[in-house]
């Protein structure tokens, strides 16, 4: 028997990869390096960064102060992937996102103070105190959802595919939906199912593969039979490409052609964005499976310093205005917290009052320990028939 | 008023909602060129064509949560599941997302979906096509479940299935599909969560809903020529439960029995068991009664699967029991 484990590469080699014999959409201008990106808007990527890099760390720390109850999945480590992915998204689009969804709320331009409230489970909160750090919605950001079930969003992100497909014609006007996951997702069925629907009915979805790695503690290559990820969607003739997630910049590049396609075709696409967490699965988890060699490796591919020494050597920033940037995320941190803190606890007289939109008669209202009728309730009822 | 059968009026009210909004889209496996496993979609392909009318891959948990999220975006998808036994494959989309989606996003963003299935054994399909779990679903906060009897209920439990802006799961039943009955003509739209007296009596109360509503209306037509007048309850909406329908009615027989098609422990009997002593403790003269299908998986050999399943006999031999108990004079 052949060990085949022999010929998969430890670690995805980063860069450029894809299954497409051609460009996935032609015309479209360099993508490596910062060359024809304008220094503004490295300098407003960074700054996006820099805010992500603060609110997680700063919600692992309420965490711990016990402010923040359940589960917490941070985006540390994952910065440059979150604001590349963002950045090519047009208003009109819809975002499906995994439970690591932090980020992606404030790059989708969410409020940090409502998404910490969320966190703290506050009235105020993006989701009403009701989903949790795993469950941000944002319909006006069409943040249409962290979702806590792995691959659970896959189905629904390609139903909006398909809602979107039903409207709009193909062109460079089409909203398209934009799909997130983590690696170990794509074993689970809903990614093979969605992926194969997606093809057979030309939706303009672009699933993206955030692959740090691991599945909790499982690597990608004890989990997966393909473990090159982008590879995946070839059983259904959808295209895929691997970025740098480290590379604000490439996965931009990657996340635009793979959004301009699914506009333009109607076509679904696959990106995987390889990046790194910096810390365990979610906030309590030590990492103790992790070597120390990798946890070094991660420290030292770190986004969110590398692009602060890249925009400073370029000369697009001072240190002095890139210390400033860090206040000012730190500030709105803060500012958000503070926003958190004071938001009321929800409202338990509105416990009963999402379970429906439509209202129905006999709709269950009873408290754990409430009787079943209230008094009077049956003679008054009876009485009327 | 029009006789037809309960296939013909599920197809009229999705022809009926089609032409009244065009939101309304079909999903599932074999609806389109092959026109439906029951034959229910027949002739919609070639009136709506296919964007209207979509099969699908065999993924049930894909097109369910394709579904759902299409349904976010404010289509209106009815779900066709070619049997409740592979709604299973679904269940984490219709449990855990269309089930949480409005409460768990703060209300924000809706489903409005129907998810239309078949349960029902007695066609010896074998255990894994002859289930009836619509209990499973009528567990679940955030959903509405719909069992409807008649052809005029299937019409006015789908039309407000359709109008509904939640996930509503439309439980049908194989055993149903040739009935006829009188249809209403025109609108005819029921309201989800209420029960309904289909037959009124004195002397006990008989709960059913889906196939067994029939059996029950049968043996209450047989007890009345004995001289026991029997009110039979229709529950039509397993969730919400109108339970106010079922305690009035015990509270003015004092007897009571439920005709269930699904399994004994946990069955929707042992829901209107617990409501009715509840709600009409005081007014029993007796234990209140489940008919229910025996707890094995159904076997195909035919009286095998004749003597699993509940049938008039069985709710004849309950009834009798409870009026011989109660010293009830015939």
């Amino acid at each position: 028997m052949t060990d085949q484990s022999a010929t998969r590469p430890a670690r995805p080699r980063r860069g450029r990869a894809s299954t497409a014999a051609e460009p996935a959409v032609a015309g479209r201008g360099p993508r490596d390096g910062s060359r024809e990106v304008a220094p503004e808007t490295l300098v407003a990527y960074y700054r996006q960064m820099a805010l992500i890099r603060a609110f997680e760390l700063r919600a692992s720390e309420m965490y711990q102060r016990a402010r923040i109850g359940g589960y917490c999945h941070l985006n540390l480590g994952e910065e440059a992937t979150v604001v590349g992915l963002m950045a090519p998204l047009e208003p009109s689009d819809y975002l499906f996102t995994t439970y690591r969804e932090h980020g992606y709320a404030l790059a989708r331009g969410s409020s940090p103070g409502r998404v910490m409230a969320e966190l703290f489970g506050k009235q105020d909160g993006i989701s009403g105190g009701w989903g949790g750090s795993m469950h941000l919605f944002d319909k006006a950001a069409r943040l249409y959802g962290g979702y806590g079930i792995v691959g659970g969003q896959i189905p629904l992100a390609t139903g909006a595919a398909l809602a979107i497909a039903q409207r709009n014609e193909p062109g460079p006007d089409c909203p398209a939906v934009m799909c997130l996951m983590g690696d170990g997702t794509t074993n689970i069925g809903a990614f093979h199912e969605s992926l194969n629907i997606a093809a057979v009915w030309r939706l303009p979805v672009v699933y993206v593969v955030v692959n740090n790695g691991l599945g909790m503690g499982t690597s990608v290559e004890a989990s997966s039979g393909e473990p090159d990820l982008y590879k995946r969607g070839a059983s259904y003739r959808i295209p895929g490409e691997r970025v740098d997630g480290d590379d604000v910049v490439a996965v931009r590049a990657a996340a635009e052609a793979a959004l301009t396609r699914a506009r333009r075709e109607h076509q679904p696409m696959l990106v995987e964005a390889v990046s790194q967490r910096l810390r365990g699965h979610s906030v309590v988890d030590p990492a103790r499976y992790r070597s120390a060699e990798e946890v070094e490796a991660a420290k030292k591919a770190d986004p969110v310093p590398a692009m602060r020494a890249r925009l400073v050597a370029s000369g697009a920033l001072d240190a002095e205005a890139a210390d400033r940037i860090d206040a000012e995320a730190e500030a709105a941190v803060d500012e958000a917290v503070a926003f958190a803190e004071k938001s009321p606890d929800p409202d338990i007289g509105k416990l009963f009052s999402n379970v429906y939109t439509t209202p129905v008669p006999n709709a269950p209202h009873q408290l754990p320990g409430d009787p079943l009728f209230a008094p009077g309730e049956l003679e008054e009822n009876v009485a009327a028939r | 008023m029009t006789i037809m059968t309960y296939r013909q009026a599920l197809h009229d009210t999705l022809a009926e909602e089609m032409r009244r909004d065009d939101s309304v889209v079909l999903i599932g496996e074999e609806i389109g060129h092959f026109e439906g496993s029951y034959k229910i979609t027949a002739g919609l392909l070639a009136e709506f064509g296919p964007t209207r009318v979509r099969d699908t891959p065999i993924a049930e948990e894909g097109f369910v949560g394709a579904a759902i999220g299409a349904a976010m975006l404010g289509m209106r998808p009815v779900v066709e599941l070619m049997t409740i036994n592979f709604s299973l494959l679904a269940i984490d989309q219709i449990v855990n997302h269309a089930a949480k989606i409005h409460a768990m996003f703060g209300g924000q963003v809706s489903v409005p979906i129907v998810i239309r299935t078949p349960g029902g054994g007695g066609q010896q399909l074998g255990a894994s096509h002859s289930q009836n779990i619509e209990v499973y679903y009528a567990h679940i906060p955030g959903l509405k479940v719909v069992a409807p009897a008649t052809p005029a209920d299937a019409k006015g439990l789908l039309t407000a299935a359709i109008h509904d802006d939640d996930p509503v799961l439309v439980v049908e039943n194989l055993g149903l599909y040739n009935a006829k009955g009188d249809v209403p003509d025109g609108d005819h739209e029921l309201t989800i969560g209420t029960a309904a007296v289909v037959k009124p009596g004195t002397d006990i109360t008989i709960v059913a809903y889906s196939r067994a509503l029939t059996v029950a209306l049968e043996v209450a037509r047989e007890l009345e020529q004995d001289g026991v007048s029997a009110e039979v309850v229709d529950l039509r909406s397993l969730r919400p439960l109108d339970r106010h329908t079922v305690v009035a009615s015990v509270r003015k027989t004092s007897r009571a029995v439920v005709l269930e098609d699904d399994w004994l422990s946990y069955g929707i009997g042992a829901e209107i068991a617990a409501t009715i002593q509840e709600g009409a403790f005081d007014y029993l003269d007796a234990p209140v009664r489940r008919v229910a299908a025996a707890e094995v998986p159904v076997p195909y050999a035919k009286p095998l699967e004749t003597a699993s399943l509940p049938d008039a006999t069985a709710l004849r031999k309950v009834v009798g029991e409870i009026l011989d108990a109660t010293a009830f004079s015939r």
